[in-house]
Formats: C-alpha cells, structure tokens, sequence
C-alpha cells in the first residue's frame, strides 16, 4: 500500500490534508487533530463512519461536510456495523468485478467517541471484530458525553466531576474506576490494539498505518482532551495531553494478536498523576483536605498498571 | 481583514447560516453530499486543496472567522519550519507546502492559541494579538529573544 512518509515531521506536512476547517468542533478540540493524523498518515481512498458524537455533529453541519472522502453518518452506536457493511459489499463486488477501479487501495475506518464506543455501541464494536472485517476502529476517548453536555461514561476516570457525576458535599465525582476497553478489545483477539496519544503524533502515524496495513478489526483508543468538560484553557491541548502520557494516565502501549504487549513510549521523567489533575478543572474538588485520598488512589493505579504492562511486556505472553 | 495564506475563489466565501438551499427538514434519510463539483479523476490526496474543484457543500467554502477575538500573527524571520503548528492545529489552518509553513488560514482559524504554544522558536514564531490588529503592527512589536533564567 501507499502510505505517507512520516520519517519526520517536515515529510509529514507534505500530506494533502482530507479533513476540512469551519467544521464546528471546538476551538483547540483534539478530536480534529486526532482525525488529521490519521487521515494525512495515508493516501489510500477512505471509507469512513462516525457514530453520533462532538465528532460527527460538528463535521456535518447541513448544508456542509468537512470530509474530502466517503463518509457515512450513522446512528449513535452504528459506526462499526456501518463500515462492516460498506466493506463486506466492497469484497462482494471486488469478487463478481463490479468495481469501477478494483485496484485503488480503499481503507474502512470508523470514529466513535467513548459513549459511544465504551457504552452504548460496545455490542456492535464486539460484534463487528467477532465476525472479522478488515476496519479500523477508532475510539476518540475524552471521557464524557461530551455532545450533550458531559456525562459520565465508563471511560470516565475516578474522581472527575461531570454534569451526571457531580462533586459537591456528598461526593468527590465519579465514584467508579475507568473500565479498560484496550484489554477488552485484545481479549477478542483482535489483530491489532493500541492507546495512542496525538500528543505523540509520529507513534500515533505509525500505529495508524500500522493498522491499515493490518488485515482485519484493530482497535485504536485515542486520548483526546476536551477543552469544554476538562476545563482548561484551549490553547493548552497538546500540553495537557503530554501531561496525561507522561504522568502515565494514559500509557501508550499496543497488543498484537491479543497477547504480544509492546510498551511505545516511556517517558523520561513520569511526572506525579497531582500536576495532570490540578490543570484541569474537573478535578479541582480532588485538592480539598477530605479528598485528597482520591488522588493517592489514582496515583496507585496508576502506579500498579504501569508495573502490569512492563510485566506482560517482558513475559510476552 | 487578509483571508490568509492561499485563499481561493471558494475558500471560505460564506457565512454560516446565509446559505441558500432546501431546508434541513426537506433532506430525506440517504441523501448524499459530494465534497466536489466533479467526479474526481485522481486520488484525491494526490490533489493540492487549492486545484480542487469544491463543491457548495464542503466546509471548505464556509468561514469560522468570526468566532475569534484573537488571532495568530506568523513572523517568517525566526520560523525554522518545524511544523509543529501544522500537525496540531485542529481547524487545519497552518497551511504548508513543500516543508514550508506559508502562512495561516483566516478563513478556518479559531484563534484557539495551540500553534503558538507548540512553537519552538526563542522569540516564537507565531504570537496572538488581538483580532482587529494589523499584520505590520503586529510585527513590529515583536518581542526579543529572552534570555535563559539562571
Ligand atoms: C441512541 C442514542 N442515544 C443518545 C443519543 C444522544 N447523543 C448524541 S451525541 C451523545 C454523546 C456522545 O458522547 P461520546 O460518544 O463520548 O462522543 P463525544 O461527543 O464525547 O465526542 C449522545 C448521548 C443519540 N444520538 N442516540
Ligand atoms: S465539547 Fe469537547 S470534544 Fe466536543 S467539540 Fe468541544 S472540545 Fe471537542
Ligand atoms: S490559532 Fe488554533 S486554529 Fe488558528 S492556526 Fe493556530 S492552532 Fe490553528
Ligand atoms: S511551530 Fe513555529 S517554528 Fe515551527 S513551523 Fe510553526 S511557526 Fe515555524
Ligand atoms: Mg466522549
């Protein structure tokens, strides 16, 4: 296949860019950047489907779209059954000969945010890796409903405050852990998984077309800090971001084949999990005397699932 | 107010909302938007933004300028071409060509302020100045290099 050349960033910017400005996301939303790493890592012609979310709402706006590649607007939870659909009838037709240009190279890949994904289209996610279609999944995890106003989901963290977990007398926020979707997805014996960050835009490239080559269902969660419900200032993304990679609040890993773990960026200095939470404001409450224990809780977990993954990265198992 | 680096005939021509066509309520369940005016003959990431033939539908003919209070001002004199800003800008708004940054997009900025945090340079080389100041103004109020704190 053809792919972009993503040795440094100068040959990168070379791409011609698939993914349109006035889409209405945001100023300093990081769905886009995510979504422009991984449409300029490759010039394969795309198919792609959003499940409903900041994502697909803000892309297209009637009369516009922002997308310079076929793309499909589908239900809430549908992206995945969507794109399986789309690439199903395109092997039927590569097979009776009906294609116009049988050659070209097509990708199918689906965008969905961690409601979607985590929660409300988890069985169709499932069931679209379980039958083995050969798509991209791509999770665009900021860690809340954010379309409609920031709840929580399960891919929310301990401790945060969203509009359906709220801190206040009673409570210090969400009240349960994140669930771990990477694992999840590995344990369908997806080819390829991984946890990337934009932040880490050559990993993130490389894992991207790393799982367009793959052949079959690979699953891609990406951090994607919202300005909105994290409270932080836009201009702040990429900083908060690197805070979250290099706290270890999201590690970047990848597992082949449901058991190879591959550790794909350890950082110099880890930096304590306090200095990523005091930045953004939905963890501000955690700072008074009678929550603080929340953050040495975090800390712990964190502490114990970056001892986890070096450990099933050396065992290789 | 300059509308950037490479703008087209069709970049960023209309208002959001002045549009005129069928109602969002006429549009039936299966309607198709093409990003194009014609049948692409070539990939088309093959095809720079400015030879491409743009349908009214896609964004690329919509302006988002008038959502920002600040913008960044780009000084060519310290840029070393990184491209940091390119790759995290999230309205696709530095426009580089050939491993050079040209310049920004006006009409597709938000004045969210990432490219001028991810740039490198000492003075940087993209700075916000308020919405209403002009480019040579802006300019020469460029700060100097700052010295290392010891
Ligand atoms: C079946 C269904 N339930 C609820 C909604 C309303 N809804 C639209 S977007 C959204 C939130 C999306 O959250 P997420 O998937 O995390 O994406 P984000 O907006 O955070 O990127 C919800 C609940 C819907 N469109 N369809
Ligand atoms: S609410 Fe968050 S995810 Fe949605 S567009 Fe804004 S910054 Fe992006
Ligand atoms: S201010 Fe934001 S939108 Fe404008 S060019 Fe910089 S990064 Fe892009
Ligand atoms: S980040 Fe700064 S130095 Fe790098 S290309 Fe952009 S303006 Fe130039
Ligand atoms: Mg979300």
């Amino acid at each position: 296949m053809a792919i972009t050349n993503i040795k440094n960033l100068k040959e990168f910017s070379t791409a011609n860019e698939r993914f349109e400005g006035a889409h209405l996301l945001c100023p300093g939303c990081a769905h886009s950047m995510i979504v422009r790493e991984l449409m300029n890592a490759t010039d394969d012609n795309l198919v792609i489907a959003s499940n409903t979310g900041c994502l697909e709402v803000s892309t297209a706006v009637y009369p516009y779209t922002s997308w310079d590649t076929s793309w499909i607007h589908i239900g809430f939870e549908n992206a995945a059954t969507a794109v399986s659909g789309a690439e199903a009838m395109y092997k039927a037709r590569k097979r009776k000969g009906t294609l116009k240009d049988p050659d070209a190279p097509v990708k199918f890949v689906a965008f969905g945010g961690d409601g979607s994904t985590y929660d409300i289209g988890f069985q169709w996610l499932s069931g679209a890796v379980e039958r083995g279609h050969d798509f991209t999944y791509i999770c665009l995890d900021n860690e809340n409903y954010a379309n409609t106003g920031g709840q929580r989901s399960s891919a929310t963290p301990i401790g945060a405050h969203t509009s359906t977990a709220q801190a206040g007398r009673v409570s210090y926020g969400k009240k349960e852990k994140k669930k771990d979707l990477v694992a999840i997805m590995a344990a369908h014996g997806a080819p390829y998984v991984a946890q990337l960050a934009p932040n880490k835009w050559k990993i993130m490239a490389k894992g991207f077309q790393k799982a367009l080559e793959t052949e079959g269902p690979c699953f891609i969660n990406t951090v994607s800090a919202c300005t909105t419900e994290w409270k932080f200032d836009p201009k702040d993304t990429i900083h908060i971001t690197d805070l979250a990679t290099d706290t270890l609040m999201f590690p970047i890993y990848e597992i082949i084949n449901g058991h190879e773990l591959n550790i794909l960026y350890r950082p110099k200095n880890i930096i304590p999990v306090e200095e990523y939470l005091a930045a953004q404001g939905r963890y501000k409450h955690l700072f008074k005397p009678e929550n603080r224990h929340v953050i040495e809780q975090i800390q712990k977990e964190i502490n114990e699932k970056w001892e986890y993954l070096q450990r099933r990265e050396e065992a290789r198992v | 107010m300059s509308r950037g680096v490479l703008a087209t005939e069709k970049r960023g021509i209309r208002e959001l909302g002045a549009e005129e066509f069928v109602g969002w309520d006429e549009v039936t369940q299966g309607v198709i938007l093409p990003s194009f005016e014609s049948e692409l003959k070539e990939n088309v990431s093959h095809i720079r933004p400015e030879e491409r033939d743009y349908s009214d539908f896609n964004s690329y003919t919509a302006t988002v300028a008038s959502w920002r209070v600040i913008k960044p001002v780009y000084n060519r004199d310290i840029c070393i071409d990184c491209q940091n800003c390119w790759v995290w800008c999230p309205d696709t708004s530095i426009i580089s060509r050939d491993k050079q940054m040209l310049g920004i997009d006006y009409d597709h900025c938000k004045g969210c302020g990432v490219c001028v945090e991810v740039c490198p340079t000492n003075p940087k080389s993209l700075l916000m100045f308020g919405e209403a100041e002009e480019t040579e103004d802006a300019l020469a109020k460029w700060p100097e290099k700052k010295k290392k704190a010891k």
